[in-house]
């Protein structure tokens, strides 16, 4: 069953890679002709629903918008690619985390062209060691365009991280790229929780790594980093692309998980006056959108395991993906793409392992979802 | 309303038949916090017994510290107890035990068994008929049946239940954390993919698993999930830790309705 099911996956991959390389030197008249052709040599072979086959619309989207283009803010269009939340323990100890990730490194490899650069999105380690942190900095290494990266709780409550930041530098930063402004957040900051326990490093770490354990703090950015923050982007004009980058969503969507920022409305109200801002975040492992004011959300997809979509609080603008197959361990992982448009939005591609890419245009949020509303799940969560 | 005495006599502390409550579950004893009453000293050493209301007591002669008293011996003290407290409030009913009203939405507790009924009792109070249940009559839409075994069962009895139900969710909330408990190899715990036991549906089982080419229950879903993503050995039906496992995602699914053969 497994094995069969399988190699039609295996199919669609292979034409999957070979549509997204011939894409890129298309234009539209031709681009349009493989599109049909390719839907159709596919809907002949009864491998998909004829709405499944969302690439095309995708990266037409893209190749209209896009490439080639300049921005009325003088930006160029370009694309960011990203993992995240790999969850690497020791090598001794689990190799199927480790696949997952260096897989994540070979999609993007095969990027043509390659992404301006790739975004870490944190939880690089499971349970913050310097061993496992240092197995992520050598798979990351592989990667062909330069890195981002950014710190989740698993890589810092350990030993505050302490080894993170030898390796990577400061877990808050801020650059400016072809006429965006970036920031990269660390927001998974907690109150302690671990001093009145007598907690030991281990056991700080370990409670925290467990997403249902109610004894840790909520996420926070803090108010230092807030400051900075505020800081920061008084030196932007509000007419500049924002993209904020973060671990955990920066809203409130369930707080027994943590799919939560404690001070969120705060740092929201310091995002809002700019004209066009997206905030992307990992930690919840799952295709994930919002839009509260003018400010986008997207979350990222995990290499190691998708979770469930929560009880509650799930925005509205969300479209669930398909649930995970539990027989297939790679199911509902991946990593993916943003194209920073000339208008400084941002569109989305979850490229979902083993399952058809859904993209995500900006659009679709800006307007409320009445537009380039993405494909519906089959099956939704329980 | 006798027998609600005696049983308060015991839970009191009375020396001789505190001994059968020393089986509870020590937590059980800990949530009742039952109030801790000095007894008068007395010069020969005798045990002293004292009744729930704090003031009432009576030296049992002959009786040393850790000594039994016969079944009848202690229903006749706790007899003379209660005679003497009715002595001192005539004309008043007791009403401790309708004092300790269960939780809302737990089940109100049955009167106790006939054989805690002391032969002989006096009637101090008012009569039993009057009072169901610590619910005035007048209140009581009907009487309810009494002397068959779920008559019989007390609020104790379902704190006791309670207690062992959840310990059992309890452990299997642990084996649900720990990839060590479950047996696994690579640090994989269900909790990773499953937080609160979210996205486990225990409620549509039994339902046809097509990777599985057969009905599954959902212990054949957490056991196929031990030996695969979690790589540990499956653990088989009647393992503990597999039937707590059950126990915990069961639980986290109170008040959703069953739907087998949901997809």
């Amino acid at each position: 069953m497994a094995v069969r099911h399988k190699s039609v996956e295996t199919k669609y991959m292979e034409q999957r890679d070979r549509t997204l390389r011939a894409l890129a030197r298309l234009n539209r008249r031709a681009f349009l002709k493989v599109a049909a052709a390719s839907a159709g040599a596919v809907l002949a072979k009864g491998l998909m629903p004829p709405h499944s086959f969302q690439l095309i619309e995708f990266a037409d989207a893209a190749t209209d918008r896009s490439f080639g283009t300049v921005g009325k803010q003088g930006s160029t269009p370009f694309r960011i690619a990203y993992i995240s939340d790999s969850h690497l323990y020791e090598r001794t100890l689990n190799q199927r985390f480790i696949r997952a990730a260096v897989r994540a490194v070979q999609d993007v490899n095969a990027l043509d062209p390659q992404p301006d650069f790739v975004l870490y999105g944190g939880d690089l380690a499971q349970l913050g060691s310097r061993g496992q942190l240092e197995l992520g900095r050598q798979i990351l290494a592989e990667l062909k365009a330069p890195v981002k990266m950014m710190v989740g709780e698993h890589d810092w409550f350990l030993d505050m991280g302490q080894a993170w930041q030898e390796m990577f530098g400061p877990p808050n930063y801020s650059f400016d790229w072809k006429g965006v402004h970036f920031v990269v957040l660390m927001s998974v900051h907690e109150k302690d929780f671990w001093t009145a326990r007598k907690m030991t490093p281990e056991q700080r770490m370990q409670t925290v790594a467990g997403l249902d354990n109610p004894i840790q703090s909520r996420f926070e950015v803090g108010d230092e980093e807030r400051k900075w923050l505020a800081e920061d982007l008084s030196k932007v004009p509000h007419t500049t692309p924002l993209v904020v980058f973060s671990h955990s969503p920066l809203y409130k969507y369930y707080r027994p998980w943590n799919f939560w920022t404690e001070d969120a409305e705060q740092v929201q109200a310091l995002l809002q006056p700019f004209s066009n801002v997206t905030v992307i975040h990992g930690h919840t492992h799952q295709m994930l959108f919002n839009r509260i004011g003018n400010i986008n959300f997207y979350g990222m997809l995990s290499t190691a395991w998708p979770w469930p979509y929560a009880p509650q609080g799930l925005p509205a603008l969300t479209i669930q993906m398909n649930r995970a197959d539990p027989f297939d361990q790679l199911d509902g992982c991946g990593d993916g793409q943003f194209t920073m448009r000339a208008d400084g939005l941002v569109d989305t591609i979850y490229g979902l392992w083993d399952r058809n890419p859904v993209s995500v245009p900006a659009g679709y949020l800006v307007s409320g979802g009445k537009t380039d509303r993405p494909p519906a799940p089959q099956f939704a969560s329980y | 309303m006798v027998r609600t005495k005696v049983a308060l006599l015991t839970a009191a502390g009375a020396g001789a038949v505190v001994a059968a409550l020393a089986a509870l579950p020590h937590a059980l004893n800990a949530q009742q916090s039952i109030a801790h009453h000095q007894v008068p000293a007395v010069k020969d050493g005798n045990v002293v017994v004292m009744l729930c209301d704090g003031k009432t007591s009576m030296e049992i002669k002959g009786l040393k510290p850790g000594q039994r008293m016969s079944r009848d011996q202690a229903m006749g003290v706790a007899r003379r107890l209660m005679a003497a407290w009715q002595r001192q409030h005539p004309g008043e009913h007791w009403q401790m035990a309708q004092a300790q009203s269960p939780p809302p939405g737990a089940p109100s507790p049955a009167a106790p068994s006939n054989e805690e009924q002391p032969a002989n009792a006096p009637s101090p109070g008012a009569p039993a008929a009057q009072q169901i249940q610590g619910v005035p009559i007048q209140q009581q839409a009907q009487p309810q049946q009494q002397g068959d075994t779920y008559a019989s069962f007390h609020e104790r009895d379902f704190r006791v239940w309670q207690n062992e139900t959840q310990k059992f969710i309890d452990y299997g909330k642990q084996v649900f954390h720990s990839d060590k408990l479950l047996g696994g190899t690579i640090g994989v715990s269900c909790d990773m993919c499953h937080p609160d036991a979210a996205n486990t549906h225990p409620e549509t089982y039994p339902k046809y698993q097509v990777q599985l080419q057969r009905v599954a229950l959902l212990r054949d879903m957490i056991d196929w999930c031990i030996e695969n993503p979690v790589k540990g050995k499956t653990m088989g039906p009647n393992d503990p830790r597999l039937r707590a496992l059950e126990a915990y995602i069961l639980a986290q699914r109170k008040g959703v309705a069953l739907d087998y053969g949901k997809h």
